[in-house]
Order: structure tokens, then C-alpha cells, then sequence
């Protein structure tokens, strides 16, 4: 059995201290198969954005298991966190470009974590992702002089120049318009499956709910069980 | 490993100059930074330079000696208060195989009385025998002569104008005649010499004189002896040899000793030195304010991105190590600028106070350092912004 990019069990999660602690995740369970892509909604406030960055390793786990690519990170040190961070794509509200890079360099930051590739190999690799997300002539534009849509996109070239096993992106759409967001995350969802990337989204979205392989939705802490996973005819096989 | 594969290890080690382009893509702030730490160099530079220009100018006659060693009293602390020692001293020296010649030398500070306006001024008065060589300049040595007639001196012509038009008189050909401590002098001559801190102005007259100008002067007493060591022979052996032979009522010192000895009196024991050293570490204090400044925003100004970047995986010690480059680029970029000015102004000095204020290597890199030191630790303070960057935060 191939390992699971995400395995949680049991996850609660408990913000500030003493009287004003206030718990934010109550026993999540939730496992996520490798290649499979999950949307996950629910009421702003429900812990959705937590969830994300525990899983992305960028919160000290306090209570529970957290697996994520075969690693728990209950417990892990703060270098094992670092080192998983670099198998973990990220895509955010906002596009949290660099933005004295252009948008090749941009993606090339991602790329110029994967080792032992030249300089040369990393340029080419950026421009072929940004090819592939349909940037192939603004290269040499700073985030500056490119459109919000574009934007996302470069920052999904950028996630997945690292060759990430995981994406995990929190509303990637909610900066864009219907039209460009439904494009983005369509692009998003075929980038990750050819290369066999496990994709958990938080979404508000309505519109791009039927991308998903399985929905989940929280609340107050919890998952509900039991959604009905709107499944691609291409996926049930 | 060729250099041919080492030059493609380089290339294939290269990343995007991320510090380079956080400063250039952003031309405000980096001229800022720049105007800012060319400032603090140049301050730096005119301090330092001024420092050592005046201290260079506090030894302008010790340079002139003719001499390998110098004896002087232990209890003498500059060129304004040298105390004197027995001449035999000096005698007991000529022992020694190595020494060539000796020059006893009367140092001393007298009142000179302006024959125009009859106000007195302290001048360095240097007594010694005509026939005995003082300076290194051979052009002294006929005009030594003129002084083994009682009463005559040669007069500094470079000596500050509030002495009288001395030298005007002297071209014109007219008799000068002045007073030095309440006895006749005539000037036999001039001489070019130079003033420097403890002296406005120089004369040289004959032991004889001398002792006749101050005649409270203990027999046989001397405040400078000049020592000349065959050629060839080992100044530091012969400084030994001497310490052993003569008493401690003495100090040997090299020519270099002697004028180091000048330059510390006036270095630690005045306040010149504290003042310009000060003025240098206010322009350092002065640019750390404006490096750390910008950089401190620059970093603040771009933490979601520092953020991001941990967030995808890079290690905390390399995006310190963006803002440690951006630091040493800024202080490069910076010194440049500072070293030009610091060239030209340095000109403009000499020429408006004929102070001796030049580039020098050691100048050069301690300034340098100094900015190095400056951006480094404004770059280190600015780090600690960066524990702020939580990549929790950013989703």
C-alpha cells in the first residue's frame, strides 16, 4: 500500500493560553491518498486555515498525529519540519510573489530547491512550468506588471517547481474573478494529477467544487463525514 | 579539477542574486543607503586624515636630524618641555664601535621679540656647534658657518608671519636685529624648515649663543644628542650595546623612536587625538544609524517574502544570509564614492593648510574596515527582524 501524503489522527489544536484559550481543532481525522485532490470548506473561523499549516508543517503540532508524506510531525524537530516543507507546495490568498523577481526567477526560487540540478537546468525547468500554466511570454514581467490571475499562476508554476508531493493552497481564487479563478484552479488540479500530487484546498468557491476527487467540510473544529464526493467520471474508473 | 570544471561548478552552484536584486529594484532606498554610508566614510576620512596630518606636522623638525639615534632625557615628554642630560653621556657613546659621529643639540623654547611690532612670541630655538652636522639637507651647512660669530641666528623663514617680516627684511637686505630673551640677535640667514604643533616658528643659533641667551643653563647639560652609526652597522644592537653602557639618566632611541615618541606625547597625552577620533566614530555611529535603518525596513518592508520563502523550504541561515550580502555589497558600493571624495578633499586640504593630509594605505583600509564593520552589524542587528517572519502567519 503506497503511504499516504496525509494521514491525520486525532488533531486538536488550541490557541492563546490560560483563560483565554480557546480550542480551534477538536480530533480531526483525515487521510489523504497520493495523486488524490481534496476540497475542503466550511465557515471562515472553523479552523480550516490551521489545519493547512500544521499539515504544512509550519505549526508546532500540539496534540495528535500528523503524518504527512510517511513523517509525523508530532514531535518532529524544527529542521525535519524545514526539510518536509520542501516536499510541501504551497499556493495562498494571496500570490506572495517576490516582488523584485521577475516571473521567471520567481519560479526559478522554486526550482533552486531541488538538489544537485545546475543553474541552467533550474532556468529551463522554470520556463517550461511557466509554459505550462500558459506564461510562456512574461517571462522578464515583475509581479508588478502582471495581471491577478497571472500572478496565481506563476505562484502555482512556483509551487510546483519543486517537485512537491503534497499542494496545499488556501483559497487560491479568492483574489480573482470567476472566470480566471475556474481557470486557475482547473489548471492547478491537471498540473498536480500528471504529477501525481496530492492537493488539499480550502475553498469558499461554489463554482470549482467539481474538481475534487472528495469534499470535506468543517465545522467548528470538526469534520463532517459523510459528504458526497462529487466524483469525476475519469476518476471513479 | 581543471578550471575549466571548476568554472562550471560555479556556474552550476549559482542562484539568483537575490540580495543584488532586493537592493537594485528598488533605486530610492539603495541611493540613500549609499549617500549615507559615502557620508559616513567620507567623515571618517577627513577626521583620520586631519588626525594624522596634524600629527605628521608635530614632528616636521625631528624629521630633519641628521642622525640613526637619539638620546634624551627620561624626563623629557615633547618637544616643548625637553629635559636636559649630561652631555658626557653622548661623549661616553663615541665608545661604542659602531658610532660614526655625534651632535649634541640645546633645545629649547625662547621668547622672540617681532623687531616690527616688539610683541614677544615663543619660538624652538636649536643650539648647536657650527661645524657639527645637524640636518640631513646638506644645503644648512654654509650657513653654519655664519653663526660662529657670537650673537647670530638662522631664522626659519617659514615660521608664522607673527614674527615679524623677518625673512622680507632679510631679502631686502637689511640688517635684522631682535631681541631673544632680553639679549641682541642679529639673523645671519635664513633657513627652510617648517613649523609643526609645538613650534610657530624655528631658529638655529650656536651652543655658544645658546648658553648666552639662557644662561641658567646647567654646564654640560644637553637635550638632544644625534648619534651617527657607521654604515652598515645594526641601529637595534647599537640601541642595546647603549642601554648597557650608559646610565638610565638617558634614553635611546631610533630616529623613528624619537619621532614616535613626539606623535605619542601628542596623540595621548592631548585631547587632538580623542577629538578627531570621535569625529571619526560619530560618522561611524552615523552610518550604522542609516545602514541599519535601511535595511531594517528593507526587511520589514519584505517579510511576507522571507516568510514564503520559509514556508517553501529555505533554511532560516541562508535568507540571513541575503540581508549578510546585502550588507557587504552595500558597504562595497558605498566606499567607493567615499574614497574618491576622501581623494579630492584631501587636495583641497593640502593646499588651503599646507598640512600634510594624504591617502595612505592603512587610512584607506581602516576606513574600508570600518564600513565593512558598519554594514555587517547594522546587517546582523536587521537580522534579528527576520525571527519575526512566522510562516504561520502567511497563510
Amino acid at each position: 500500500m503506497p503511504l499516504r501524503a496525509i494521514d491525520l489522527e486525532g488533531l486538536s489544536h488550541w490557541y492563546g493560553a490560560g483563560g483565554t484559550r480557546r480550542q480551534v481543532l477538536q480530533g480531526v481525522h483525515l487521510q489523504v491518498a497520493p495523486g488524490e485532490v481534496v476540497l475542503l470548506t466550511g465557515p471562515s473561523g472553523c479552523g480550516k486555515t490551521t489545519l493547512l499549516t500544521l499539515v504544512g508543517a509550519l505549526r508546532q503540532v500540539q496534540l495528535g498525529s500528523v503524518a504527512v508524506l510517511g513523517e509525523q510531525l508530532n514531535g518532529a524537530t524544527r529542521g525535519t519540519r524545514q526539510r518536509l516543507r520542501r516536499s510541501i507546495g504551497m499556493i495562498f490568498q494571496g500570490h506572495n510573489l517576490l516582488r523584485c523577481l521577475t516571473a521567471e526567477q520567481n519560479v526559478q526560487m522554486g526550482s533552486d530547491l531541488l538538489p544537485g540540478l545546475g543553474y541552467r537546468a533550474r532556468r529551463d525547468q522554470a520556463r517550461e512550468w511557466l509554459r505550462a500554466v500558459g506564461l510562456g511570454d512574461e517571462l522578464n514581467k515583475l509581479p508588478h506588471d502582471l495581471s491577478g490571475g497571472q500572478k496565481q499562476r506563476v505562484a502555482i508554476a512556483r509551487a510546483l517547481a519543486a517537485h512537491p508531493r503534497l499542494l496545499l493552497a488556501d483559497e487560491p481564487t479568492a483574489a480573482l474573478d470567476s472566470r480566471t479563478g475556474r481557470e486557475v484552479v482547473e489548471l492547478l488540479q491537471r498540473l498536480a494529477r500528471e504529477q501525481g500530487c496530492a492537493v488539499l484546498m480550502v475553498t469558499h468557491d461554489p463554482r470549482i467544487l467539481d474538481i475534487a476527487d472528495r469534499l470535506v467540510r468543517m465545522e467548528d473544529g470538526r469534520l463532517l463525514e459523510g459528504e458526497p464526493a462529487p466524483m469525476h467520471p475519469a476518476i471513479i474508473q | 579539477m581543471t578550471p575549466w570544471r571548476w568554472l562550471q561548478t560555479l556556474w552550476q552552484g549559482r542562484r539568483i542574486p537575490l540580495a543584488w536584486l532586493l537592493l537594485t529594484r528598488q533605486p530610492v532606498r539603495l541611493a540613500v543607503a549609499l549617500a549615507g554610508i559615502s557620508f559616513a566614510g567620507i567623515l571618517m576620512f577627513m577626521q583620520l586624515g586631519f588626525r594624522d596630518g596634524l600629527f605628521d606636522a608635530s614632528v616636521t623638525i625631528h624629521r630633519l636630524f641628521d642622525a640613526d639615534l637619539v638620546l634624551i632625557s627620561p624626563r623629557s615628554t615633547s618637544s616643548v618641555s625637553m629635559a636636559g642630560f649630561p652631555r658626557r653621556r653622548l661623549v661616553q657613546a663615541m665608545a661604542d664601535p659602531a658610532v660614526e659621529g655625534i651632535t649634541p643639540v640645546h633645545w629649547n623654547l625662547l621668547l622672540w621679540r617681532n623687531p616690527q611690532t616688539r610683541g614677544t612670541r615663543s619660538i624652538l630655538a636649536l643650539g648647536f656647534e657650527p661645524g657639527d652636522p645637524l640636518f640631513t639637507d646638506p644645503a644648512l651647512a654654509p650657513k653654519a658657518r655664519l653663526l660662529t660669530q657670537k650673537g647670530r641666528v638662522l631664522f626659519d623663514e617659514q615660521s608664522r608671519p607673527e614674527f615679524g617680516p623677518v625673512a622680507k627684511w632679510f631679502k631686502s637686505g637689511r640688517t635684522v636685529e631682535s631681541e631673544i630673551a632680553g639679549k641682541r640677535v642679529r639673523v645671519a640667514g635664513l633657513v627652510g624648515l617648517g613649523t609643526s604643533f609645538g613650534a610657530d616658528g624655528n631658529l638655529l643659533t650656536s651652543s655658544e649663543t645658546f648658553l648666552e641667551l639662557l644662561p641658567n643653563t646647567p654646564p654640560g647639560s644637553i637635550e638632544v644628542g644625534l648619534i651617527r652609526l657607521q654604515p652598515g652597522a645594526d641601529p637595534a644592537a647599537a640601541i642595546e650595546r647603549l642601554k648597557r653602557l650608559l646610565p638610565d639618566d638617558v634614553t635611546v632611541l631610533t630616529k623613528q623612536g624619537f619621532i614616535n615618541f613626539e606623535q605619542d606625547y601628542w596623540r595621548t597625552s592631548t585631547s587632538i587625538g580623542f577629538i578627531f577620533s570621535l569625529g571619526a566614530a560619530m560618522g561611524f555611529v552615523v552610518g550604522c544609524v542609516i545602514v541599519y535603518q535601511v535595511l531594517y525596513s528593507d526587511v520589514s518592508d519584505h517579510l511576507p517574502e522571507y516568510a514564503t520563502l520559509m514556508a517553501m523550504g529555505y533554511k532560516l541561515p541562508s535568507l540571513l544570509g541575503v540581508v549578510a550580502r546585502e550588507g557587504l555589497l552595500l558597504a562595497a558600493f558605498g566606499y567607493l564614492p567615499a574614497y574618491a571624495a576622501g581623494q579630492g578633499l584631501y587636495a583641497l586640504v593640502r593646499g588651503a593648510t599646507q598640512l600634510p593630509v594624504a591617502m595612505d594605505t592603512t587610512r584607506a583600509v581602516t576606513v574600508f574596515t570600518m564600513i565593512l564593520v558598519m554594514c555587517m552589524a547594522s546587517a546582523a542587528l536587521a537580522m534579528r527582524r527576520l525571527a519575526d517572519a512566522d510562516p504561520a502567519e502567511i497563510f
